[in-house]
């Protein structure tokens, strides 16, 4: 098992947990410098992407504070715009879905609209233009199909239109949108999604307008299914596993964390399947190992996973969270200049530039 | 614009000289108050550094900072917020770098 600091480890026992706050602060520890220093931190991070597929990233962030992996986590959930309708006009609304209902419902509907070129309504500012409203329209009817197959009993064999999908929503470009689109028109990332039953007679007509905007606001806006991370597990076994209980603390652990030598009956520590497991802490309700093994987490090495469920690809969600970041930073120091200088114009130039 | 709240005040409460301030940053929440609050705490001369959120449903954090030997408290907020920079680059910087080395497995996930 490699050797990791013990400064670095939150203990995890059977009834609570230790040394749980990061202590690496000057002052904390004498004859010890812990200001910050970018050189340091730049050699001790780690970022390795473990796993990618077309909607979810794993990557591992190593030698950060937890505080700085939250607030990436945070702006990932509810910072980072999406685009998705905001505005529902029903013309015509003869389903059982109420009107609302169905709003909602259609709000919540993910678009692969890139957020990038599209600008936010301000306040000041929120007159629909083709520079920030997209618009949809649907117009359903359900009738009768009028040759059924002999014995048909499903509604979709029965009736045309039973079902609104979000397959049937329609862009409406309005200005310069077809050039600005070209090959992507915007529609909903999943054709499949049902939206509300119909029976014959009944119609929808709705128009809708979807806007950029940010989780914080609604949460149709969030671009992540989630996006979560978790610590990495250590274990440290103390005193060697007697060879009859090999197989009973391999059990112990979630699969592929521990490793027994098949002819000795050596029990090791898999260092790379020990990120799998799960730390239900079963090994510490047995008693006859107690004092064999010591459970704790890695307090700055989080492991992410992000699931996409928005224009963006997996793998653009973090540089997009730093941009916010970033973003954030510099408004308030600007505000912060402000306070410097009161009534100075921010941008004065100074002396030859 | 100028009617609107300005993004950082000092609420009222300091000492003359700067040392010690309570910045009041609106629309801020957690996310930037963590972070602020940790960086500021690297840094050797500050004696003091807190955030809190007075109230969930008031869209603004406090972050209280006190200095030794009268120094200035926004300057240590300045370089804080330089640092969190650097920070947010260089983590920028190593992720890209990793996902273009392309060292890891890529699998299909179904809807």
């Amino acid at each position: 098992m490699t050797e990791v600091d013990q400064r670095r480890l939150v203990g995890i026992k059977a009834e609570r947990v230790t040394n749980i706050s990061s202590t690496d602060y000057p002052g904390h520890y004498p004859n010890e410098d812990h200001s910050w220093n970018l050189e340091k931190f730049t050699k001790n991070l780690k970022v390795d992407v473990q796993r990618l597929s077309n909607r979810s990233i794993d990557f591992d962030l190593v030698g950060v504070d937890a505080s700085i992996a939250n607030a990436f986590r945070r702006i990932m959930i509810a910072e980072v715009p999406t685009v998705a309708i905001e505005h529902v006009y029903v013309w015509n609304n003869t389903t059982v879905i109420q009107d609302e209902v169905l709003a909602q419902r259609i709000g919540l509907i993910p678009l692969n609209v890139d957020p990038a070129p599209m600008e936010m309504r301000t306040p000041g500012n929120d007159a629909p233009t083709d520079r920030n409203t997209i618009v949809f329209h649907i117009k359903l009817e359900c009738t009768h199909n009028p040759k059924p197959r002999p014995g048909a009993t499903e509604p979709e064999d029965l009736y045309i239109n039973s079902e609104f999908l979000s397959s049937h929503l329609v862009w409406r470009p309005e200005g310069e949108q077809p050039a600005m689109f070209g090959e992507n028109p915007p529609a909903p990332t999943n054709p499949n999604i049902v939206l509300a039953k119909l029976r014959p007679g009944q119609e929808i007509e709705i128009d809708m307008h979807a806007i950029k905007g940010v989780g914080k606001d609604h949460a149709k806006f969030s671009p992540v299914a989630t996006a979560s991370y978790r610590l990495l597990p250590h274990i440290k076994i103390l005193k060697p596993i007697p060879p009859p209980l090999a197989e009973k603390f391999q059990r112990c652990f979630a699969p592929g964390v521990i490793k027994v030598d098949p002819r000795t009956k050596q029990v090791s520590v898999d260092p790379h399947g020990v990120r799998n497991d799960t730390v239900s802490r079963e090994v510490l309700r047995h008693p006859e190992f107690e004092g064999h093994v010591e459970l704790s987490r890695v307090r700055d090495f989080f492991m992410f996973n992000v699931e996409s469920e928005s224009a963006y690809s997996p793998q653009r969600l973090l540089p997009e969270a730093i941009a916010v970041m970033r973003q954030k930073i510099v408004e308030i120091k600007a505000g912060v200049e402000l306070l410097r200088n009161p009534g100075g114009e921010s941008d004065v130039v100074m002396g030859n530039t | 614009m100028s009617a609107s709240i300005p993004k950082v005040q000092i609420v009222p409460g300091t000492s003359p000289d700067e040392s010690c301030a309570t910045f009041r940053i609106h629309d801020e929440s957690h996310t930037i108050g963590n972070a602020l609050r940790w960086m500021l705490m690297k840094n050797p001369n500050v004696e003091f550094c807190g955030y809190s959120v007075p109230h969930p449903s008031e869209n603004f954090i406090h972050v209280r900072i006190q200095m030794y030997n009268d120094l200035s408290s926004l300057d240590a907020l300045v370089t804080a917020l330089d640092d969190l920079d650097a920070v947010c680059t260089t983590i920028g910087d190593t992720y890209t770098k990793s996902l273009q080395s392309g060292k890891y497995e890529r699998w299909e996930e179904q809807s």
